[in-house]
């Protein structure tokens, strides 16, 4: 055999191996964004509920809560950013982080002091790889979130709200994260958790209608300390369930085109190899004829 | 006329129905919920949240550290961990 004909046989192998690797990761993905979808579609009822319950509290009484009002000198900006433990999901991780040094950099013009709560490894590994300080990481299972992990991360994110910028704490809380919006397109999003920016599902009363008459056990201030933190949990929570499924869907999509270009390799060192077959064959039968012809004119 | 109740933890909704009754405790006591009740939000004490159907079957919610808010006659309690009890 060829030295040539060997090298194309080496590459269509492989070219098979990976895409046999490429093909099962596929496989997987596409499986798990559908329980995936189902989780977030599982959560909704809770966020829903929450998101109400704080909607009535901030619409229907006058509290002056810590958590709702904003700082008029914000020195300190929490920035967390939910990004995947591995790679090979396209630019999911890429693009979250981009987005997340865009915020980093607004808020420094701003004359804010950002600091990075990470999640995920690939986040994590792109601190530690640019020596750069991040307050806390969770690394570890962003491809199935449990309501544990995020209720640590929202108690962590809680207590750096409630205390002073001089000790270490924030007066800001923003995330990153990448949104689900369709199996071929996660967009990354930021929103701003603390303070209180947008409050959903309950319409402003109009000027002359009636506020209902909300009864408040024990006062609207407690509630609103027992409330805030689980609103909090459940944000977060969201959006590390949106997150992994849009990790799965971008890994199917990065997947599905890498197992095609192994295809598209295969197919071309296939038509290489061959032509390297027929030459070599060609090759061999013109010398036998020659060889021959030349034995002829000798006797 | 009945109340509708559901029963939501984090990752799931618990329960879902209508009720003529509703009783939890709060930081504040006991309060039962009867149809036409005020718009109320309240912080659950102790877990336990009773559910009388329409018909009169009981069912009882472990609902640790969750609170419940009724508006319009819909009963929502929420819970990080809600769970139903027999």
């Amino acid at each position: 055999m060829g030295a040539q004909l060997r090298v194309y046989r080496q590459k269509i192998r492989s070219a098979q191996t990976t895409k046999k690797i490429t093909r099962a990761m596929e496989l997987i993905s596409a499986s798990r964004i559908q329980k995936a979808q189902q989780r977030v579609a599982a959560s909704t009822p809770y966020a829903r509920a929450v998101t109400q319950a704080v909607s009535a509290v901030a619409a229907y009484s006058n509290v002056d809560h810590p958590l709702t009002t904003e700082k008029e000198h914000v020195e300190r900006a929490a920035v967390v950013i939910f990004a995947s433990d591995r790679g090979l999901a396209g630019a999911f991780s890429a693009s979250v982080i981009k987005e997340a040094e865009e915020l980093t950099e607004l808020l420094r013009s701003q004359g804010k002091k950002v600091v990075h709560y990470l999640v995920g490894r690939k986040s994590v590994a792109y601190f530690s790889f640019r020596k750069r300080e991040y307050a806390r990481s969770w690394t570890g299972g962003t491809d199935q979130p449990v309501f544990a992990t995020a209720k640590e991360i929202g108690d962590e994110l809680v207590s750096a709200f409630e205390r002073d910028a001089a000790d270490g704490g924030v007066d800001e809380i923003h995330i990153v994260y990448n949104r689900f919006v369709s199996m071929v397109t996660q967009t990354p999003e930021v929103v701003r958790l603390l303070p209180l920016e947008v409050v959903e599902g309950v319409e402003p009363p109009g000027q002359h209608e009636v506020l209902p008459l909300y009864e408040f056990e024990p006062d609207p201030d407690a509630v609103l300390d027992a409330l805030l933190p689980v609103y909090i949990e459940s944000r977060i929570f969201n959006a590390m369930l949106a997150s992994a499924a849009s990790e799965h869907a971008a890994r199917q999509k990065a997947m599905k085109s890498a197992s095609d270009n192994a295809d598209a390799l295969i197919r071309d060192y296939t038509r290489l190899a061959n032509n390297a077959r027929q030459s070599e064959i060609t090759q061999q039968i013109s010398e036998i004829v020659g060889g021959a012809d030349a034995l002829a004119l000798a006797t | 006329m009945a109340l509708t109740v559901n029963v939501v933890s984090a990752d799931q909704q618990v329960w879902s129905g209508e009720a003529t009754m509703v009783v939890a405790r709060t930081t504040e006591g006991e309060i039962g919920i009867l149809p036409g009740h005020t718009p109320l939000l309240a912080v659950l004490a102790g877990g336990e949240v009773r559910v009388t159907q329409v018909g009169g079957r009981r069912i009882t919610a472990n609902a640790e550290d969750g609170f419940i808010s009724v508006q319009n006659d819909t009963v929502t309690v929420v819970a990080s961990a809600a769970e139903l009890v027999g």
